[in-house]
Parts: C-alpha cells; structure tokens; sequence
C-alpha cells in the first residue's frame, strides 16, 4: 500500500520527486500515520451520517411511515441537508454556565468516539496501531466518553442537564462492569488482548463448512446477550435512552447545545454505536472471517457484520418502550453482573475439561 | 535530545502544573477535572516507560470509573467557596507541617536502598514480550500470595461498605419487578357489562294527543 502510494508520487512528480522526498523523508511515519487516520475518519464520518438517514428510514417503515423523502433522490441528500443547517447555526452559550467547559464537553464526548477506531482490525494487518493491549485500551477509551456527558450536564448550568448527567454517570460506570466481566471470558478463551488473535482465536473450524457456528457468540451465548444489551445501555440509546429521556428530561446533557456543539453530541453517539458494532463483530462474529469455509475471508464480512449489529440497534428502539431507571440499574447489578461472574468458572471449567473448544 | 527524552519533560510539566491547579483551583469541579488531566499524564509518563498495561489499567480504573464517581458527587455538593476560605492563614501551619512531614516520608522511602534501581533484578525487557502476559504470570505464580492477600482485603472493604450502607426502611415504596412482571390484568382491572342507556321501561308515553 504504501509503496503504490510512493510510486504514484515519483509517477506524478517525476525528476522532481527526488529533491521532495529528501524533504518529506524523515517525517513520513508521521504522514503515513495521518493518512491512515484521514482513511479512517473520512469514511467514518460518512456512515455516521447515512447512519442517521438509515435510522430514520428504517424506524419509518417499522411504523408505516415513508421516513425522510424529499431531499433528492429517495431523500438520500437528508444526512448533507440536516449537516449543513447544523453547521451554520449559531452556537449559543447560556450566560450562565461555564464557558471553558461548556465548549470541552462536545469535544470531550467526540474524541474518545474517534479515538477508539485507532485499534480496530479491519482485515489481517488492516489496523492503525496493532497494540497487545488492544482490548484494554478500547474499555479505558470508551469509558471516557461518559465525561463529554457529565460535563456538558454540569457545565450548562441547568436543571434537566444536570439530571441527564447524573442518570448518565450512575448507568455508564454501571455498565462498564457488566461488559468488562463479558469481555473476560471472551479473553480466557482467546489468551490474548489483541484484537487481532482475538479474531484469529475463533478461527478453529470444529464444524465443517459452517464456520459460523464455532464463533465466540455461540459457545458464550449468555455473554454475547450481556455484552450486547450492556452496549445499547452503554450508548445511551433506546430502550436505555433515560440520559436524553425526551419526555422527561427534554434531551437530558444536550438541551442547552445548539449548531455544531449539538451535532458534536450526535456524531459521538453514531460513531459510538458503529463503534459498539464493530466491536461485537470482532470479539463475538469472528471479524473479517468468513462464514463459510468456501468463501474467501474479507474486510466485506467485518462490515456486513456491523451492519447487521447496526440494524439491530435500530430496530430495538423501534420495538420496545423506555426502561425506568430503578430497572436499569437492577439489571445491570443484580442479573448482568451475576450471570457474567457465575459464567467464568463456567468457561474456565470448560477450557480445563477434555470438551475444550480452545485447546 | 531524544524525542523521548522530550515527551519526558513535556509530559512532567503538564503534570506538575495540573497537580498545582488540583489544590488552586477555586471551583472544586475543576480541581477534580484538573486531577483526571493528572492521571493522564501519568499514564503518558507510564507509556513512555514501557509499562503500557499500568497505563492503561490507570485511565481504565481511575479515570473511567473512580473520577468519575468523584465528579458525580462534587457536582451535588452545595459548595460556598467563600466559606471554604475562611481561616486560610490559621490552618495554614498544621496544614504546611503535615504536607512537609509526607514530603520527608516520601523522600525517606525514595531514597531508601529497597527503592533504588540496583535492587531490582535485572530483567531486561524485550519488545516481543507482551507486558500483560507476563504481568498475568507473575502476579499468579510469584505473587500470589500477596494477591489473594490483597484481593481479600478488597472484598472485606466491599462487604464493610455494602454493610454500612444497608437499611432495611419500611416507608419506601419498593417495588419488586417479578411480581411486577407477573401481574395479570385481571389483579389491576375490573371489567362490568353494562349498557349504554338504560333500559327505556316507564317512559314510554301513556297517551297519545289526538
């Protein structure tokens, strides 16, 4: 890749890539680094966007509405649309509240959103930091977001934010110890943290033809369902959306933020949920491997996966009615917590007996 | 200077200067995010050493969930920063004596012969070593005493602070969610058949003018 990269410039330039080159040499990790990230971002940024198109789509024929149709063809013009109204609106900042703050939330809540795509394979190779500690540095990442949350509650000096941002504490730091502890199985039965042998791990074949059925969501069901539901709770999406609570709260951190400091918000939470996909893809669908033996392993299979972990996150908030916090909070401690902390001697037992799967 | 040597100092200057705003900051809840500033450094300062487990096991649990709490309930602190003010210059000679006296255990321990770098066996790190296996394998093979040690003591904190704060209230209006769940509508709802009007009998006209 990179070396095409190298010589489409000496190509482009000619005689005087040569003199260019002395220059740029010595920062080229760098300027490969940047580039990798902008290939990253750029496409990113473009799903968030048909993310939301596809959301309202699907949510309208759910409930036998047409969903957004005006905006060019099919209405497919609607993400740019919206984008560009966000983007020329004033950003208003309350008198009151505190401005330093106000302004860091939004971009508190975006940066771990981004920053967290830095580990994620997309193929054997395909990533941007093949780091041994990949696992832990998406947990430690993700769990940062919830500080965009709290600080745009406290910093806009208000009472319905300040509400969002206190039921946005309590239930993201509650979550994370459900979905850490699913996470630890999917570790023990891996033996690593890097996301790559991650994927790799469950390439075993036990079953003929159907790979599929020897990926991690089938012999860790229960973990899969935990990891799954702890991750729409974690993105404060429905039917864990109490942190917005439209009908109660108005829309909880967000009410205060108008124009681009408002889009910020959104686009951590469609990053985030891309995110949450991308990852249930990777530790529990087998990444980029292909479900049949006869079909040849691809970076398509990691995004048709994401896909349909997308899909069903959008079709759960078409489907069930809010959550009550006291419930919210039940689930996560008193059935997550306990049914991931009996599942590892589970697993841990399974790995030592002879009907091991991961020997 | 190395490029290393360079992210050393930059990193160590934003930590200092976050740790002084921790103490000097005038609204707590800046302190506090002062402080998770702090411990991103060290995690950087961590990075930078090679220990890239601690560091992420630091933002993990303390910026991810401890600080987080922390905020949670400085944020609901009604605090009067005036009054916090009050008496500076009284407390100041115990507060100064205390911070001085740590600084001095601190340096005693530092400069201890158990603390210094000699009296570490030399291992030398390579880089095909993954940090968290072999943090795995010692803290379960050499250290494992000590660790369940530790691991006790934590799960008689958790128990201590689950007992501390549980009370048995009457007047709550606790609601059981699988009785909740088991609920039929008949146990909530009477339904009573009656007619829409009722039955004309009487008022039908006794005579008809003619």
């Amino acid at each position: 890749m990179e070396a095409i990269l190298l010589n489409f410039f000496q190509w482009m330039w000619g005689p005087y890539w040569e003199p260019i080159w002395a220059y740029i040499a010595p920062i080229w990790p760098a300027v490969w680094t940047l580039l990798k990230i902008v290939a990253i971002i750029a496409p990113l940024m473009l799903c968030v966007a048909y993310l939301t198109f596809w959301e309202r789509k699907i949510i309208g024929w759910m409930q036998v509405r047409i969903g957004p149709n005006r905006v060019g063809p099919w209405g497919l013009l609607q993400p740019i649309a919206d984008g560009m109204k966000l983007f020329f609106k004033e950003v208003v900042i309350p008198s009151q509240a505190d401005k330093q703050l106000f302004i860091l939330a939004p971009i508190l809540s975006i940066a771990p959103a981004l920053a967290a795509w830095a580990v994620i394979p997309f193929f054997e190779g395909g990533v941007l930091a093949n780091i041994d500690a990949g696992v832990l540095y998406l947990l430690a990442v993700s769990s940062m977001g919830v500080y965009g949350i709290i600080i745009a509650g406290w910093a806009s000096n208000s009472k319905y934010p300040l509400l969002g941002a206190m039921r946005s504490a309590a239930q993201m730091v509650s979550y994370e110890v459900a979905m850490g502890l699913a996470l630890v199985t999917v570790l023990m039965v891996s033996g690593s943290l890097n996301l790559t042998e991650i994927v790799l791990a469950q390439n075993k074949n036990h079953v003929p033809v159907m790979n599929f059925l020897t990926w991690n969501w089938l012999p860790l069901f229960p973990l899969f369902l935990v990891y799954l539901i702890s991750g729409v709770a974690e993105l404060n999406r429905a039917p864990f959306d109490v942190v917005e609570g439209e009908s109660e709260i108005v829309a909880g951190h967000m009410v205060e933020y108008s124009g681009m400091a408002f889009a910020m918000f959104f686009l951590a939470e469609y990053a985030n949920m891309i995110l949450v996909a991308a990852m249930t893809a990777l530790f529990f669908f087998g990444g980029w491997l292909s479900p049949v033996s006869f079909l040849p392993d691809s970076a398509l299979w990691l995004f048709a996966k994401m896909a349909a972990v997308l899909f069903f996150f959008l079709w759960i908030r078409a489907t069930f009615p809010r959550y009550r916090y006291d419930q919210i909070m039940r689930l996560g401690w008193k059935v997550f917590v306990p049914i991931t902390l009996l599942w590892i001697p589970v697993v841990g037992i399974w790995m030592m007996s002879p009907w091991s799967l991961w020997t | 200077m190395e490029l290393k040597t360079i992210l050393f100092y930059l990193f160590s200057a934003i930590l200092l200067f976050a740790a002084l705003r921790v103490i000097t900051a005038r609204n707590p809840v800046h302190a506090v995010l002062y402080l998770v500033f702090t411990f991103f450094n060290t995690a950087a300062l961590w990075l930078l050493l090679g220990a890239e487990f601690l560091a992420i096991a630091l933002i993990m649990v303390y910026v991810g969930a401890v600080m987080v709490l922390f905020l949670f309930v400085v944020m609901m602190l009604d605090i009067n920063i005036d009054r916090l003010r009050q008496g500076f210059w009284s407390y100041l000679p115990f507060g100064a004596t205390i911070g001085l006296l740590m600084v001095a255990e601190m340096a005693l321990v530092l400069s201890s012969e158990y603390f210094s770098t000699a009296s570490f066996p030399d291992h030398p790190i390579s880089a095909s070593v993954s940090n968290t296996k072999e943090l795995g394998r010692l803290i379960f093979t050499d250290y494992v005493y000590p660790f369940e040690l530790a691991s006790v003591i934590l799960l008689v904190a958790i128990i201590a602070a689950v007992m501390l704060t549980l009370r048995h209230r009457t007047d709550t209006k606790h609601l059981d969610p699988s009785k909740q769940i088991a609920v039929k509508a008949s146990d909530r709802l009477r339904i009573v058949q009656m007619s829409v009007e009722k039955p004309v009998t009487d008022c039908a006209p006794k005579e008809v003018l003619t």
